[in-house]
């Protein structure tokens, strides 16, 4: 069997990424999962996080996703996301314009609902923010 | 007979149209090019969520409390139809096409009985529809992709019309737009979104055993009650982006051959000028003759 995992990261819009990997480790909804050659087959939700391809044993590139569903099979692991942006395209006064963004749209919803979506987006961009800031501290 | 002067400007004003048409046509084919590209691109998108839809699908189809989405509201009676046209005309029949469509299907469903919705996407459609079905019109969409079509103006229609069938106001929800062939031939078709359909094919490949077996984290019906509404925008989206190349299209078309019909014009207008300046300096010589034969 193949030592590696076809990743491929599709938005809406386009095919972002696709690319052989050793492991990723997908942001799932009831925690983060790693997906090695040969995982079961498997669908789940992916919260707002960061996904981690690795490659020759290290962490290769990270990118962060919005939220999603990822579908694992032995040989391919395939994440629709509703937004990612890779975290070496992305600096830090954006992560923070973002978080800024999603402040006052929590401030400015109304209903319910729009509250909780917007509190979703908070998280996320914040989540986000914290990542950028770890990788520029190194 | 018009004079020499009418011909000349008739000419220059049709010469002028040409050049108009001409570059419409150049635009448009730009243009299309552009959507195509993008269709393209949203597809390996719409092809992995069928994929997990038709294995889901299946996967619960065995036990019962399917989501509503994909099982409907058990009835047909409000049906609200998604008319997707362009904001501009000029394109051939491509609105035109639509609108014939959706008045087809208004006058079937009106002979059953059934309540009529109408959602318009695009200036077009409102216009259209307004004359006969004013009353029956929810809401209209405009300006939606004027400069590039993004997942945001699919997202944002596939919100409204989940918002209705969350407050019951309709049971099935079809769109109609235009299928993109070629740049010659667009197809107007009607596709149900809610209840959602499972193609027969991905259904059948999920249930045929060949594929594995999943595991679902959290559970099928969360997984799917996530992923519905998530699909409706998904095949709105994928809906505007045939209609956007469809119209890009027609207009390529209609164009084509306004250009060539004003080549025409311009050569049959150019004929007779010459005949009439011919006549012209033939009865001038004549009067010229004859005037010295008088003398």
């Amino acid at each position: 069997m193949a030592n590696t995992v076809q990743f491929e990261l599709v938005s809406p819009e386009r095919l972002l990424v696709s690319k052989p990997a050793e492991m990723i480790v997908v942001p799932g909804a009831e925690g983060d999962f790693g997906v090695l050659p040969g995982h079961a087959p498997m669908i789940s939700t992916v919260r707002p996080g960061i996904i981690g391809i690795y490659r020759d044993g290290k962490i290769d590139e990270r990118i962060f996703v919005a939220g999603g569903f990822a579908e694992v099979m032995p040989d391919r692991c395939t994440v629709l996301a509703d937004e990612a942006i890779s975290l070496a395209g992305i600096d830090r006064a954006a992560a923070e314009a973002r978080v800024r963004a999603a402040k006052e749209a929590v401030d400015a919803a109304v209903r319910e609902e729009d509250i909780r979506a917007a509190k979703q987006r908070l998280a996320g961009a914040e989540l986000l923010l914290k990542a950028v800031e770890g990788t520029s501290g190194h | 007979m018009p004079s020499l002067k009418a011909f000349r400007n008739r000419i220059r004003s049709v010469k002028s149209t040409q050049k108009i048409t001409s570059a419409m046509k150049m635009v448009a084919a730009a243009k299309l090019r552009r959507a195509q590209e993008q269709a393209e691109a949203a597809r390996p998108y719409a092809e992995r969520m069928e994929r997990m839809l038709g294995s889901l699908a299946a996967s619960l189809a065995k036990s019962a409390g399917a989501p509503r989405l994909l099982a409907g509201t058990g009835k047909d009676q409000v049906q609200l139809l998604v008319v997707a046209t362009s904001d501009r005309g000029l394109c051939g029949a491509f609105n035109s096409s639509i609108v014939r469509d959706a008045r087809l299907m208004i006058r079937s469903l009106q002979r059953d009985g059934k309540t009529v919705k109408i959602l318009c996407v695009g200036r077009k459609a409102r216009t259209q529809l307004t004359r006969d079905y004013r009353s029956n019109i929810v809401e209209t969409f405009e300006d939606v992709g004027r400069r590039r079509l993004s997942y945001d103006d699919a997202q944002k229609i596939a919100d409204r019309v989940n918002a209705m069938f969350e407050a019951g106001e309709f049971d099935v929800c079809t769109i109609i737009y235009n299928r993109f062939t070629s740049a010659i031939k667009q197809t107007v078709t009607r596709q149900q979104l809610i209840p959602f359909a499972v193609p027969a094919e991905a259904g059948e490949a999920a249930a045929g055993g060949a594929r594995a077996v999943y595991e679902y984290e959290p559970d099928e019906g969360e997984i799917l009650s996530a992923l519905l509404p998530r699909n409706l925008a998904v095949q709105i989206f994928r809906a505007l982006l045939e209609n956007n190349a469809s119209e890009q299209g027609a207009r390529m078309t209609a164009m084509d051959n306004a250009t060539r019909n004003a080549g025409d014009m311009i050569d049959r207008l150019t004929l007779q000028y010459n005949r009439t300046r011919q006549a012209v300096i033939t009865k001038e010589l004549i009067e010229i003759i004859s005037g010295a034969d008088a003398v």
